[in-house]
């Protein structure tokens, strides 16, 4: 087993959330098969019954069942890190009702029949918070499993990666006992969400950020942070940048005014013909790319100034598939992340 | 680029007949940009606008001189255009809006009883669900009110964005809902029922005593029982909304960006307001990444790339052009880089429009800043209504 040390060390549940069209379900599964080397297991788990991430490593829907989805990397470089494991589950708020049900009281016939007449309905439209307590409570028991075995013996998965809700919506998603102690004062219920938030605000858990260089997802995002700091023991993780496009040149390359003659020359140099034309449109792309870049570095530096480490992923051009989602984990892997 | 017909974003909005508008889609596609755009340009032409957004970044709300939204429409200033039209903006506030649908359905002492129970209140500022009632329930309102001749709505960022259109019939199965009775029946009558019928009940208020406690069961007991009353006008009024969605005086429009995950969800959406008879106007392709007017492949301009690398190689070190090479072999990558990532959007986008090739389809090329102020809403609309006639 190696032991590189890493960011987030000592944490077992990572919770990822971002603004919708960051690409949070990629970087989340990015992040668990990032995770998954020197043997280690990890569960990636999608909240939101979208089934992105089946379709990300092209398998058929996911059911509500922890299956073996892929293989980590291990590190090619070390031949001692043989890789690990990634399961995957799909959770919904009416299977986790039931393993609720079955595992505190030994109850799943009559949830089932609860979930007939529409209890998951009830709970999901009548208290919204309700749902969210047993879907975040089903993450902290999967990051609290025991391997079966005698007792003392080690967890079943050595992390839980969490795709959450959207970044307007995870403060409320993960703040369980407030969401709850307007309902239930006392009782299971209670009971149950005190310890879920019991998990959640600790160091166990780390919730990251994914956002892109916009200025919307930025401004989202250092929302969203400041809103998680203000709930006491909630450990904001990292700042996640995904499909960051690198500059081409260097700053000083770039500031200068594109020489649309000389590009002409290279052009023709280079056995392009019609190169007047094409040198004047490509120097216009050029200056569009400067100002990018400059835009980018404007909300890089916003991001920075939050405070909390920063990973940045590259734009893949060609689609995310599992290629390029070891790409993704690669990256993580080097800049520590996991 | 497609062989679907052009989306006319003026015809439709300059069609008095067009009353009401909403933009759906998945979260992160721009979908409240382009109603604030839509909702300007309607204004300029000469309607009279309101804008009903559900969750706008601040940023938006302050590109219409708002400093804040609140649930009243507030006027946008700075209005152009000699038609004479104007618009106002307002962001829905769901709690109130619901307070407002409880005092006006029940007499004042059941409403302060139902404003204060634990359930209303969870209910009420909740998430699920709630936000697509109380959207129906504003668009109603404003609709009713007359005041505007077209209103422009954008979906909430609902986990499913279809919600919305499920929302009187969600509300209408969990009233009918047999819970609705297990939950009501322990109050109404604890001894008159048989033996067997009691056995069953019991084993279901254990369970919910057990998973809610003893007090969350009273307290949604009460809830019922206090709501019960009113659950009948809640629900006409979320089904006429409903209805009215379904008038030719409605249309819809749904928006994505050229990424499959969008496009799926845009797919969906076709599909679904057609099984709904929900008047589809079209699809609004946003952020599409145009490919520019050099003409050049991106496997010629590679290769032009790399001829240029293997010159600088070859050359000595001090020679004149070094530099001019590196920057057009750089300035080469990255147009190629644009023409693949231009390749991958029509592939996808492809992929939706000859599935539904009858759909008019307008593209919003993707601007390198957000918008921030009424001039950037405008050349978005420009963009929508494709005014500079790039496809005509």
């Amino acid at each position: 087993m190696t032991t590189r040390d890493t960011d987030w060390d000592g944490v077992r549940l990572h919770v990822v959330t971002g603004k919708g069209g960051t690409g949070k379900t990629t970087v989340a599964a990015g992040l668990a098969l990032a995770l998954a080397h020197g043997g280690r297991k990890v569960l990636l788990m999608e909240t939101e019954g979208r089934q992105g991430i089946a379709r990300l490593f092209d398998r058929p829907p996911l059911p509500y069942q922890e299956r073996k989805i892929a293989i980590g990397p291990g590190e090619a470089d070390d031949g001692r890190d043989h890789g690990g494991d990634v399961y995957a589950l799909a959770v919904d708020p009416e299977g986790a009702l039931l393993d609720y049900l079955q595992m505190f009281y030994n109850m799943r016939s009559a949830g089932i029949a609860l979930t007939r007449l529409g209890l998951v309905d009830f709970a999901t439209t009548i208290a919204p918070g309700l749902s969210d307590v047993l879907v975040t409570g089903k993450a902290t028991e999967a990051a609290r499993r025991r391997r079966h075995g005698p007792p003392g013996g080690g967890y079943q998965y050595d992390a839980v990666v969490m795709d959450a809700p959207p970044t307007g919506r995870i403060g409320r998603f993960l703040n369980v006992t407030a969401e709850v102690s307007g309902l239930a004062k006392v009782g299971p219920v209670r009971t149950h969400a005190d310890t879920v938030a019991n998990v959640i605000k600790s160091p166990q858990t780390a919730v990251h950020f994914v956002s892109t260089l916009e200025e919307m997802p930025v401004q989202e995002t250092l929302d969203g942070i400041a809103e998680l700091r203000a709930i006491p023991g909630m450990q904001v993780g990292g700042i996640v940048i995904n499909m960051a496009r690198p500059a081409v040149l260097s700053p000083e390359e770039l500031k200068a005014a594109p020489d649309v003659p000389a590009m002409a020359a290279a052009l023709t140099d280079a056995g392009l013909r019609d190169t007047g034309d094409l040198a004047a449109a490509l120097a216009d792309e050029l200056a569009e790319h400067a100002r990018h870049v400059e835009l980018q570095d404007r909300e890089r530096a916003e991001l920075e100034a939050a405070g909390q480490p920063v990973y940045e992923l590259p734009m893949i051009t060609e689609g995310v598939d599992l290629s390029g989602l070891h790409r993704l984990a690669a990256e993580l892997r080097d800049q520590g992340a996991a | 680029m497609t062989g679907n017909p052009l989306l006319d974003m003026d015809r439709l909005i300059d069609d008095r007949r067009t009353r009401i508008i909403v933009c759906c889609g998945s979260g992160g596609v721009g979908k409240t940009t382009a109603a604030a755009a839509i909702g300007l340009r309607a204004a300029e032409r000469g309607r009279e606008v309101c804008v009903l957004t559900v969750d706008p970044a601040r940023r938006l709300a302050q590109s219409m001189g708002l400093t804040s939204l609140d649930n009243t429409p507030r006027i946008v200033e700075g209005v152009e255009g000699k038609a004479g039209g104007s618009l106002h903006a307002m962001m829905l506030d769901m709690k109130r809006t619901f307070d407002e649908v409880v005092e006006a359905h029940a007499d004042p002492a059941r409403a302060a009883q139902i404003l204060a129970n634990p359930f209303y209140q969870s209910l009420s500022s909740g998430f699920a669900g709630t936000q697509e009632y109380m959207a129906m329930e504003k668009l109603g309102q404003l609709r009713r009110s007359n005041e505007w001749d077209l209103i422009v709505v954008d979906t909430p960022p609902s986990r499913s964005a279809l919600d919305f259109l499920d929302a009187p019939e969600r509300l209408g199965r969990f009233l009918d809902g047999r819970l609705i009775r297990v939950l009501t029946a322990p109050v109404k009558a604890s001894r008159p029922f048989g033996r067997v019928l009691n056995a069953g009940l019991s084993v279901m208020t254990g369970a919910l005593t057990k998973l809610l406690g003893g007090q969350v069961l009273r307290d949604a007991q009460t809830f019922v029982t206090a709501f019960d009353t009113m659950f009948g006008g809640f629900r006409e009024r979320a089904e006429a909304t409903y209805r009215l969605l379904q008038t030719p005086g409605t249309s819809f429009l749904v928006v994505a960006a050229p990424e499959p995950d969008a496009l799926r969800e845009a797919s969906y959406f076709v599909e679904r307001l057609d099984e709904e008879r929900m008047p589809l106007a079209g699809l609004i392709l946003n952020r599409v990444h145009a490919a520019g007017s050099a003409g050049l492949s991106a496997a010629r301009s590679l290769a032009a790339a790399e001829t240029l690398d293997g010159i600088i190689q070859n050359e000595p070190v001090a020679s004149a052009p070094a530099a001019g090479y590196s920057v057009a072999a750089a300035t080469l990558r990255l147009h190629a880089e644009r023409m693949s990532l231009g390749e991958r959007e029509r592939r996808v986008s492809r992929a939706f429009t000859s599935a539904y090739p009858a759909v008019p389809v307008v593209e919003v090329p993707a601007l390198p800043v957000d918008v921030h102020d009424l001039e950037g809403l405008r050349r978005i609309g420009e963009a929508l209504a494709d005014a500079d006639g790039q496809r005509s």
